[in-house]
C-alpha cells in the first residue's frame, strides 16, 4: 500500500487536496509550500511540474507554469528539491504534469526517481488509457505509483468502469468538461452526473476537481464524492505577498475547522 | 491501402501518432473517428465532396509543365497548381471534407487554428458556405504579419481570436483552439488544418489532401506517358500539402519523395523550423511525433519567415516516413525561399506563397538526369506575402 491507498482506506469523506505548480512563484519554495499545506490540514498534495503547452489548463495555471519555467524549474530541479520531501511532509503526494517532459526524462527513470523521493502517484492529463496500458502501466506498478485517471460528465459508463478497473487509489472527477480554473456549474445535469457516478458503486473513491474555489463549491463536491481538489484558486493565492504565512487561512476558508 | 506506411487501428504510423488527449476530448475524438470511418465508404458524402471540389474549389488543379524552369534545371518540372484553388491554397481541400463531416456530426460551431491564415480563410469560407458559426484562433504575432488574411476571415464572417499565450504563434493558436474545444465539446467541431493532432486528424487530413496526388498521377500519365515521376517535392510545416502530394506515391518506391522544411535563418542559428534536424521524439498537440524541444521536454519556439511553416513539430506520418527513410527531409532558408519565389515570378509569371517557395528552392541543390520528371506542389499563392517579398527585394 502506498500513502495514498492508506489515506483512502482510513478516511472516507471531506478529503481536501491542493494543487500547486512547482517553481511558482519562487523556484525554491516547493517544500515550504508543501509543508505549510500539510500543517494547515490538507489531506494530500498535487505538485505540478510545468510544461510550455498546457492545453488542459486555464490562464491561472498557464501563467504559473510560464513563470515556473522562467524561474528555472525542470524535472531535474524538482527531483533534487524533493530529496528532502519525506523529511518534511508525511501526507501523500502526487506529481501532475504533461506527458512530453516525462517522455524526455525517460518513463522508467521518472517513475524510479518519483518512487525514490517518496511520491505516491502521478496525474498526466494527456496520457490516455490505451497508451497508459500499452506503454506505461507496468513501470508505474513496479514503482508502486498510482496513476490517476480523469472522468468528465461526458465519459461513458463503459469507459468509467474500465477506468475504475485500472485505478488503484482514486478517480479524479471533473466538475465539468472544461479547462482548469473555470467556475463550478452546479446545474441539474451536473447533479445527475454526480448521482450517476455515485450510483455506479465504483471500487475506487472519487475526488472532484476543477472549479472548486471556496467553501460552497467544496461542500457541494463533498456531498457526492470523497473529497475535492483545489488548484487554480490556490495558485492565485500564491500570487500574494505573504502567501506562505496565510496558507492556514486559505485552507480554513475552503474547509473551516469543525 | 498503404499498409507499410499507413495508419494502424490505434492511430499509429510505426512509433508515431496515437491520441494523447485529455479525457475531456475523448468523446469528441471518438465520435469524430467513428464518423470519419463511416463517411469513408459513404457514397453521399463522396458525391457531395467531389462536387464541391469540382464546382466550388475548381478542381482538378492543373499540373503545369513549367518550360522555362525545366530548361533552367535540366529536367521536366511540373507544378501542381494548388495555388489556383478557391481561397488560394490546398487548405480548402481539407476544410471542405471536414465541414461535411461536421454537418453529419450535427455540429453548429466550427473552430480552427491558423498560422499564415490560409487554413483560417479556408475554414471561414466553408463556414460561410454552410452557414455555420466560425471562430479562428491565430497567434497575435501572426495576425500582424498576415494582416490581409485576418481581414479576409472577418469579411467571410469569422471571428478571429488572438492567441496571446506562450509565443503567440501557430502552436499557441492550436493550444487555444484545443482549450476552446474542451470547453465546448457538444456543439463544436475543431477543423485542424495540418496533418497533425490526435488520431484521426492526421489520417483524415491526409485523406482529404490526397486528392492532390490522385490527380497528379492521372495528369502525369496524360502528359508524360507514365503516372510515376522520378521526384516529388513539397514544403512541410505540419505537413498537410506534403502528405497530400506524397499520399498516392507512397507505395511506388521508385518515386523519390522530398519534403522541404523551413530552415529560417539557418538550421544551426537558433532561428529555424527545421524539425527533423533539430527535433526529438515526443508528444505535441495530441500526437507522438518529432518536435523541437529542450532537454527538459519544453517545446521550443521555431522561426521561419513563412508563418505557415513556423511549427515546432511535423505530422506523425511524416515522422514515420522520415524514420523509415521513405521520404527525404531537407530544408531551405528564408533567403533561399524568397529568391526561389522571385525566380518563379520572373521565369513563369507565378507568385508562389513563401511556404511553397521553400519547395522550389530545393531545386537549386538537386542534380537531374535528362528526362527526369519532377513534380512540385505549389501549395499556395503569394498574394498574402506580397509585403514580405516587396520589403525584401525593395520593389
Amino acid at each position: 500500500m502506498n500513502r495514498l491507498q492508506n489515506l483512502f482506506a482510513n478516511k472516507k469523506s471531506n478529503l481536501l487536496s491542493i494543487y500547486f505548480t512547482a517553481g511558482y512563484p519562487e523556484l525554491n519554495t516547493t517544500l515550504d509550500i508543501a509543508e505549510a499545506l500539510e500543517k494547515a490540514g490538507a489531506d494530500f498534495l498535487e505538485i505540478g511540474f510545468p510544461y510550455s503547452d498546457p492545453v488542459a489548463d486555464g490562464p491561472t495555471i498557464q501563467q504559473s507554469s510560464e513563470k515556473a519555467l522562467e524561474n528555472g524549474m525542470t524535472l531535474n530541479v524538482l527531483f533534487e528539491q524533493l530529496k528532502q520531501l519525506r523529511e518534511r511532509v508525511t501526507i501523500p503526494v502526487l506529481l501532475m504534469g504533461y506527458i512530453n517532459p516525462i517522455v524526455q526524462y525517460g518513463i522508467e527513470r521518472f517513475c524510479k526517481k518519483a518512487a525514490e523521493v517518496g511520491v505516491d502517484g502521478v496525474i498526466v492529463p494527456d496520457l490516455p488509457i490505451y497508451e497508459y496500458e500499452k506503454l506505461y502501466a507496468d513501470t508505474f506498478k513496479q514503482n508502486n505509483l498510482s496513476n490517476i485517471f480523469l472522468v468528465t460528465p461526458n465519459t461513458s459508463e463503459e469507459r468509467i468502469s474500465k477506468i475504475d478497473g485500472l485505478s488503484n487509489s482514486f478517480i479524479y472527477l471533473l466538475s465539468s468538461s472544461s479547462i482548469t480554473g473555470s467556475t463550478l456549474n452546479v446545474s441539474t445535469s451536473i447533479e445527475d452526473y454526480y448521482k450517476r457516478i455515485k450510483g455506479m458503486e465504483l471500487a475506487n473513491p472519487t475526488i472532484i476537481g476543477f472549479g472548486i474555489s471556496n467553501n460552497a463549491s467544496y461542500n457541494k463536491a463533498c456531498e457526492y464524492a470523497n473529497g475535492a481538489i483545489v488548484g487554480s484558486a490556490f495558485v492565485k493565492h500564491l500570487a500574494k505577498d505573504n502567501y506562505l504565512q496565510t496558507i492556514p487561512d486559505f485552507i480554513d476558508n475552503i474547509r473551516p475547522k469543525s | 491501402m498503404h499498409m507499410k506506411y499507413g495508419v494502424d487501428e490505434h492511430g499509429y504510423y510505426g512509433d508515431f501518432g496515437g491520441a494523447y488527449i485529455p479525457e475531456m476530448l475523448y468523446p469528441n475524438i471518438e465520435a469524430l473517428r467513428a464518423q470519419y470511418l463511416k463517411v469513408l465508404n459513404d457514397n453521399d458524402f463522396k458525391a457531395e465532396y467531389d462536387q464541391l471540389l469540382k464546382d466550388y474549389v475548381g478542381r482538378p488543379s492543373p499540373l503545369y509543365h513549367a518550360k522555362r524552369y525545366s530548361e533552367k534545371y535540366g529536367a521536366n518540372i511540373f507544378f501542381k497548381r494548388e495555388d489556383l484553388n478557391h481561397t488560394g491554397s490546398h487548405k480548402i481541400n481539407n476544410a471542405i471534407g471536414q465541414i461535411l463531416l461536421a454537418e453529419r456530426l450535427g455540429k453548429k460551431r466550427i473552430i480552427a487554428e491558423t498560422g499564415a491564415g490560409q487554413h483560417g480563410v479556408a475554414t471561414a469560407t466553408v463556414c460561410a458556405l454552410k452557414g455555420l458559426e466560425c471562430v479562428v484562433y491565430m497567434g497575435e504575432i501572426d495576425m500582424e504579419r498576415q494582416a490581409p488574411n485576418v481581414a479576409r476571415m472577418k469579411m467571410l464572417g469569422a471571428k478571429v481570436v488572438p492567441a496571446t499565450s506562450g509565443s503567440k504563434t501557430l502552436k499557441d493558436a492550436t493550444n487555444e483552439a484545443l482549450r476552446d474545444w474542451i470547453g465546448n465539446p457538444e456543439d463544436t467541431h475543431y477543423i485542424i488544418g495540418s496533418a497533425v493532432g490526435p488520431y484521426p486528424y492526421p489520417e483524415m487530413v491526409a485523406k482529404f489532401q490526397s486528392i492532390i496526388s490522385f490527380e497528379a498521377k492521372k495528369q502525369l500519365l496524360e502528359q508524360t506517358g507514365s503516372e510515376l515521376p522520378q521526384y516529388v517535392l513539397a514544403c512541410v510545416g505540419g505537413g498537410s500539402n506534403a502528405i497530400g502530394m506524397f499520399y498516392n506515391f507512397l507505395d511506388d518506391e521508385s518515386v523519390k519523395l522530398i519534403a522541404v522544411e523551413a530552415a529560417g535563418k539557418g538550421v544551426e542559428t537558433g532561428h529555424s523550423a527545421a524539425t527533423t534536424s533539430l527535433g526529438k521524439e515526443g508528444v505535441l498537440h495530441g500526437t507522438r511525433t518529432i518536435l523541437m524541444q529542450t532537454e527538459d521536454g519544453q517545446v521550443v519556439e521555431p522561426y521561419s519567415i513563412s508563418a505557415g511553416l513556423d511549427y515546432p513539430g511535423i505530422g506523425p506520418q511524416h515522422a514515420h516516413l522520415y524514420k523509415v527513410n521513405r521520404a527525404e527531409y531537407v530544408s531551405a532558408t528564408d533567403d533561399e525561399a524568397l529568391n526561389a519565389g522571385l525566380l518563379a515570378c520572373q521565369l513563369e509569371g507565378i507568385i508562389p506563397a513563401i511556404e511553397s517557395a521553400h519547395a522550389l528552392a530545393h531545386l537549386e541543390k538537386m542534380t537531374f538526369k535528362l528526362g527526369d520528371n519532377v513534380v512540385i506542389c505549389l501549395s499556395g499563392r503569394g498574394d498574402k506575402d506580397l509585403d514580405t517579398y516587396i520589403k525584401h527585394f525593395g520593389y
